[in-house]
């Protein structure tokens, strides 16, 4: 405690202040810009799903649907807050937050561009992981609190789900933490940046072609998309472990949801698709531009998966993860940290 | 000592921990259907499906209708295929009266027994992929379907419950436009078949969602009374088109497509199959339309006069009253049994003659209603996903089982 007093009256504690006023700035930006993205990415969702089903998407408030997002928010806000009578109330309360939470702390890490995080720490991957953990717990406990069957199940199989497929997604990661001798994500990005014409050549999804597969294909399931939706999957469970939420709980849902998907694509990104790295000069501006063209293009190969494939059996998925991405994954650590002595 | 052997769990194998109450609300089980699941973790131990819920005692109501007016009932039985309903009530009434439509007629009912055929599995196809989690058939299988609907529309003034054909023929004739856009439609369907099978027919995932999944042997299938394309999936070709033929299936060439396994897949194989069949069946059946009548000479004692012969002529005012107060009553004393090929199975009609306008029993033997039974066969010891995976190639329809 007298340390603390100490350093705040010292002389650097401007500084301090000053750092934490930077930190509250970026978080302001982060998060306002991400709500923004997270509003409009079901809009994107809909329009390309829409289209490759010979279909228009939402059309009707705005030009071309587009506030379409905003009129469901505004929906959402003004449902009635249905709490089940036998449910745990207090479980029920703070699961969405626990699952908002999580996924909201993820982005703290994620570099934008280049010496830009809210949070530039050494551990970046490894807080996403237990972040994304701590999602799940929100999953459970919600799947639980509701006391009804379909959402009981529908949590279980997302805790174990979310479980399994953490696994073959930290294994994946591995092979690039090797590689790049860090799991600071600014530093695993900068160690892909390359100039001219092949500015990709140093890209990470080359020489670990087969983490990058394991890593999407867990991605997927990470954030229950198709074709590993169990959690929710609506023709069998309703829908899963958020049946019983409905209003602005069920939005937080959807909105970490979203948030999570926006999360693991960021990650994707920077660990395989060079982050901010691109043709042209190194400005903040490109920079960023880079940056969320790739991650437009990830989310969209969300949503393409979606419009093309059925969804998996439970215990198909299952036998997936650990039967077929881990040992993969575990492979790729061997032949990597091989490659890296020779 | 004995305290610790009453805390053991015992896992035996009709364990239960949980009973899940599938429907009749639910996303999956098409319409109102109740299963009562006894699970085991995700396994199901039992099923138990209850159905009653779209009851609207149809073959009572037929006993207080004339022969006529009960036609408008079996459109809402399969209400996704009222076409084939409406037809095999027309044949089984005519069988009952002893007279037969005209060549024409039954060339065009052939005709739009088909078309809603293709309305029908083109249904099934969309739900059962979307149960699956294959979202983009939904939507392409319906695109297609509207174009049937429209068809429909056109002919009949209704896209849905339809009630076109009459007793003793159809209602109206075809026009040009319709038989041209119904040749064209049988022309083009193929390749659209192709965008579906794209999506799902190789699919690893959707292989492995329906292969070896909800087995139901040729024995099993004949004791358990099943139809349609649920026992052509187990390799029995029983096919009433081809074996009873009725209106113009004599008359024209199809294959009846049967499975091997009697799995989910090879059902999905038939009815892909038969939905290619049908296209076939519309194509010659427009190819070989003969001229003539669309009613049967005889028909005029069950088809109103028109309005204006009403009220200038005597005759046709005593038809017209005797029609709608007592019915058509020509009808011989005795039983009938008629049944025709529906997209979900044998639908049969059974009826019990006393001799008046009004029938003295209406039967109804639903394929539904069959199939449905045969659920928990399929279902116990599997997951709860392949419940989803069973009712769908079941292809029920809640209205046409409860009746």
């Amino acid at each position: 405690m007298k340390a603390l007093l100490e350093t705040l009256i010292s002389p650097g504690s401007f500084d301090i202040i000053i750092n934490i006023g930077f930190i509250f700035g970026k978080i302001v930006i982060v998060v306002s810009v991400v709500m923004l993205a997270v509003a409009l990415a079901p809009y994107f969702e809909r329009k390309v799903i829409g289209h490759m089903q010979v279909r228009m998407g939402p059309m009707r408030v705005g030009p071309h649907g587009i506030l379409q997002p905003i009129a469901d928010a505004l929906k959402l806000f003004f449902k009635e807050d249905i709490i089940p009578a036998e449910s745990d109330k207090v479980i029920f309360f703070i699961a969405p937050v626990i699952t908002m939470f999580g996924a909201m702390t993820s982005l703290a890490v994620i570099p934008w561009w280049k010496s830009f995080a809210v949070a530039d720490i050494n551990i970046g991957i490894l807080f996403i992981f237990a972040m994304s953990s701590v999602g799940a717990y929100g999953i459970v406990m919600a799947g639980w609190a509701s006391n009804s069957k379909f959402s009981f199940l529908g949590g279980l199989r997302a805790s174990a789900q979310i479980i399994s497929y953490e696994v073959a997604m930290g294994m994946s990661l591995v092979g690039v933490m090797l590689l790049s001798g860090s799991l600071n994500l600014s530093e695993i990005a900068a160690a892909q940046a390359g100039e001219g014409l092949f500015f990709f050549k140093n890209w990470y999804i080359f020489p670990q072609i087969i983490a990058a597969g394991v890593f999407f294909l867990s991605m997927l399931a990470e954030t229950n998309r198709t074709p590993f939706d169990m959690p929710e999957a609506e023709s069998e469970l309703v829908a899963g472990y958020f049946t019983e939420y409905s209003g602005f709980r069920f939005s937080l849902f959807f909105v970490g949801e979203y948030i999570a998907m926006f999360v693991m694509a960021a990650i994707g990104v920077i660990c395989f698709l060079g982050g901010w790295s691109g043709p042209g000069p190194s400005i903040v501006p490109l920079q960023l531009l880079w940056f969320v063209l790739k991650l437009c293009f990830v989310m969209f190969l969300f949503f393409w998966i979606r419009a093309t494939v059925p969804r998996y059996r439970y215990d198909q998925l299952m036998a997936i993860g650990w039967k077929v991405l881990i040992p993969l994954a575990l492979l790729n650590i061997v032949i990597t940290a091989t490659l890296k002595i020779i | 000592m004995g305290k610790i052997e009453e805390y053991t769990v015992k896992r035996d194998a009709d364990r239960t921990d949980l009973k899940l109450n599938m429907g009749p609300q639910h996303p999956a089980t098409h319409g109102v259907l109740r299963l009562e699941l006894d699970l085991d973790g995700e396994i199901i131990r039992k099923c138990t499906p209850h159905i009653g819920y779209l009851h609207r005692g149809t073959e009572k109501l037929g006993e207080d209708r004339t022969y006529i007016s009960a036609l408008p009932l079996t459109d809402r039985l399969d209400y996704i295929a009222s076409m084939n309903n409406n037809i095999g009530y027309c044949v089984a009434v005519e069988k009952l009266f002893g007279i037969e439509a005209p060549e024409r007629a039954k060339y065009i009912r052939t005709m739009c027994a088909e078309l809603g055929r293709i309305s029908s599995h083109l249904l099934w196809l969309a739900t059962h992929a979307l149960d699956i989690g294959a979202m983009t058939v939904f939507l392409y299988a319906f695109r297609e379907r509207a174009m049937i609907m429209e068809m429909f529309e056109k002919l009949t003034g209704a896209r849905l419950t339809v009630s076109y054909p009459r007793i003793g023929g159809v209602r109206n004739d075809v026009t040009q436009e319709f038989i041209d856009r119904a040749h064209a439609f049988a022309d083009e369907f193929p390749t659209h078949m192709e965008e579906y099978e794209t999506l799902i027919d190789q699919n690893r995932i959707w292989l492995k969602r329906t292969k070896g999944i909800g087995i139901i042997t040729a024995d099993e299938a004949i004791n358990w009374g099943l139809s349609g394309p649920m026992i052509r999936g187990s390799g029995i070709a029983y096919d009433i088109r081809k074996h009873e033929p009725y209106d113009a299936y004599k008359d024209v060439e199809f294959e009846v497509p049967i499975g091997t396994e009697g799995d989910v897949y090879d059902r999905y194989r038939v009815r892909m199959i038969e939905l290619r069949q049908s296209a076939l069946i519309i194509k010659q059946c427009v190819e070989k339309l003969p001229r003539g009548a669309i009613l049967d000479p005889n028909a005029p004692k069950f088809t109103l006069p028109p309005k204006e012969r009403v009220m200038t002529d005597m005759e046709s005012l005593i038809h017209q009253f005797v029609l709608i107060t007592k019915g058509p009553m020509t009808a011989q004393e005795g039983e009938v049994y008629v049944a025709t090929e529906l997209p979900k199975g044998e639908f049969g009609y059974y009826f019990v003659s006393d001799g008046s306008g009004k029938p003295y029993r209406m039967r109804l033997r639903a394929p539904s209603f069959v199939h449905a039974s045969v659920l928990p066969l399929m279902c116990e010891g599997g997951l709860i996903a392949d419940v989803i995976a069973n009712i769908g190639t079941l292809d029920i329809v809640l209205g046409e089982c409860d009746r």
